[in-house]
């Protein structure tokens, strides 16, 4: 059979591929804007073949951040090319950033603190334009001058960054960082854990100390870490609206246990709920709530789950 | 009450949300649900096709098809619903053929074998995928790997890539989405237990 004939048969799938790659690269390297993406979405939409293609290269592409840990010291030889050249250039941002810090000090760039209560909800747009919303319960720190950065001492912020290439935006959270590379994205910050989701464009994420052991973050990663470890997956659109959804006075539970919900609801309200059952903690629910609405959620709790809700002094009790 | 998969999708959803994630997630359902079984289609289609074609267009005609399906209905269970699928095609393609080559029809009695296979564990999967990836990674060419590295690791634009490669943006281009191609049918082509069977 001729290579003709094969070609009538079906559409080429190497073409196909060689298209679909075209695309990504051009997502992942160029600034992406409306007109881009829906380009995009006219080529996806034109035959399932696109889509289908597309799906596959950017599921194992966006996999390859994953790498990042593997880099090390002791490494073969594509890495003891690239890394000392690398050393030398963090090496020279390191020198300019302590000389930054002095000129910084002496020219006296204040520091401002924001914070909100339990239940709070505020936005503000700091000196280089920046946009931050502060979640319920939220203490941050701005210092923004020559060096922009931003320390989030608790609770959970969303940042809408004005890029400055030269001037990258800094969240320091605990010993990990987060440097913004063009884009929107999300720091949330407990006791046991920080989470990072990225809304758009792309973040890097790294220890304060060590930039080497970092990670970078794409549009719809969310990393978690806790003290030693870190896990990166990749978010549905929806769960990823649903990070925000507190934006918007909401709380978007899609699976999620009665003890993380409840928990949520906590952080909202000074009336708090309690699941003292683990079998009923373990339980799922799945939803759109206001923040401060608890009723309604222990009214799915009652009449969908079939559990037993019960008003304790100030506090609210769910069991079997 | 136990938490059980027709509580959890009957359960608590008031506002149809449920719904809405089924019809718009026909994407990552193909992501997380077809794609991993990608091995083992190929396994497949190299067992039991002998006729006239690519496997790559079968592999893609067998996307569609299942992508197709699931925008419709998402399959209870995508693993049967795949090769079911193949099967199908491979029916279609043996009628097609204007002569076809005996050893082409030869297996189809037999072609259920990559279905019986147990799925492996999910866990295994997720820590047996960094091994993979690295694998693959470590198969592509030096100069496309280490463009692949200082976009992905390193966070670098196309333009500086090209500076410290000194090559054109052309070439990190070309290098990028040669190592996108690659890497999918690498990582998608290998998988833990592919090598063990039929």
């Amino acid at each position: 059979m001729s290579e003709a004939h094969r070609d009538l048969a079906v559409p080429n799938a190497r073409d196909i591929n060689a298209n679909a790659a075209a695309w990504l690269e051009r997502r992942v390297c160029e600034d992406w804007s409306a007109q881009d993406q829906s380009e995009l979405d006219a080529w996806l939409s034109q035959s399932p073949a696109h889509r289908v293609a597309y799906l596959r290269l950017e599921a194992v592409w966006s996999r390859t951040y994953r790498l990042a840990p593997l880099r090390g010291p002791s490494r073969d030889g594509l890495r003891k090319r690239a890394l000392p050249i690398l050393s030398r250039v963090v090496a020279a941002l390191m020198l300019v950033a302590v000389m930054g810090a002095g000129i910084w000090s002496l020219s006296g760039t204040k520091e401002q603190t924001y914070a909100t209560g339990i239940g709070g909800h505020h936005s503000i747009v700091l000196a280089d334009g920046t946009r931050v919303e502060l979640d319920t319960d939220t203490v941050l720190r701005a210092r923004i001058g020559g060096m922009k950065t931003v320390w989030l001492d608790r609770g959970e912020a969303f940042f809408q960054v004005v890029h400055d290439k030269a001037h990258p935006f800094v969240v320091i959270a605990g010993k990990r960082r987060v440097t913004d590379l063009g884009t929107k994205f999300l720091v949330r910050r407990s006791s046991e854990h920080l989470e990072v989701a990225v809304m758009e464009g792309r973040v890097r994420f790294d220890t304060a100390d060590n930039a080497a052991h970092g990670a970078l973050l794409v549009r719809g990663d969310i990393a978690t870490t806790t003290a030693n470890s870190i896990s990166i997956v990749k978010a549905t659109p929806e769960k990823l609206a649903g990070e925000i959804g507190w934006r918007q006075g909401v709380l978007v539970f899609s699976h999620m246990t009665l003890a993380s919900a409840a928990a949520e609801f906590n952080r909202y309200n000074a009336r708090k709920l309690i699941v003292a059952d683990p079998a009923v903690a373990r339980m799922t629910i799945d939803g759109t709530f206001r923040t401060g609405n608890i009723d309604a959620f222990t009214d799915v709790a009652k009449e969908v789950l079939g559990l037993r809700i019960d008003h304790r002094g100030e506090d609210t009790v769910i069991s079997r | 009450m136990i938490e059980t998969p027709e509580t959890r999708s009957g359960n608590a959803d008031p506002h149809g949300r449920a719904q809405a994630v089924t019809i718009s997630g026909t994407d990552a359902w193909f992501v997380q649900e077809i794609l991993p079984l990608e091995a083992l289609l190929r396994q497949f289609l190299r067992h039991n096709w002998h006729g006239n074609g690519d496997v790559e267009d079968m592999l893609q005609d067998i996307y569609v098809r299942v992508y197709q399906a699931a925008q419709q209905q998402v399959p209870a269970q995508p693993r049967q619903f795949v090769f079911a699928i193949a099967r199908n095609l491979l029916i279609d393609r043996v009628r097609q053929e204007r002569i076809i080559p005996i050893e082409a029809v030869a297996d189809l009695e037999n072609m259920d074998v990559a279905t019986d296979e147990a799925a492996p564990d999910r866990i295994v999967i997720a820590r047996d995928e960094l091994r993979r990836l690295q694998a693959a990674f470590d198969c592509l060419p030096p100069r496309c790997r280490e463009a692949v590295m200082m976009k992905q690791v390193d966070g670098l634009s196309r333009r500086e890539i090209a500076q410290r490669m000194g090559v054109s943006e052309e070439t990190v281009k070309r290098h990028l989405t040669n190592g996108m191609c690659a890497l999918a049918d690498l990582f998608l082509g290998s998988s833990s237990d592919a090598g063990k069977k039929p």
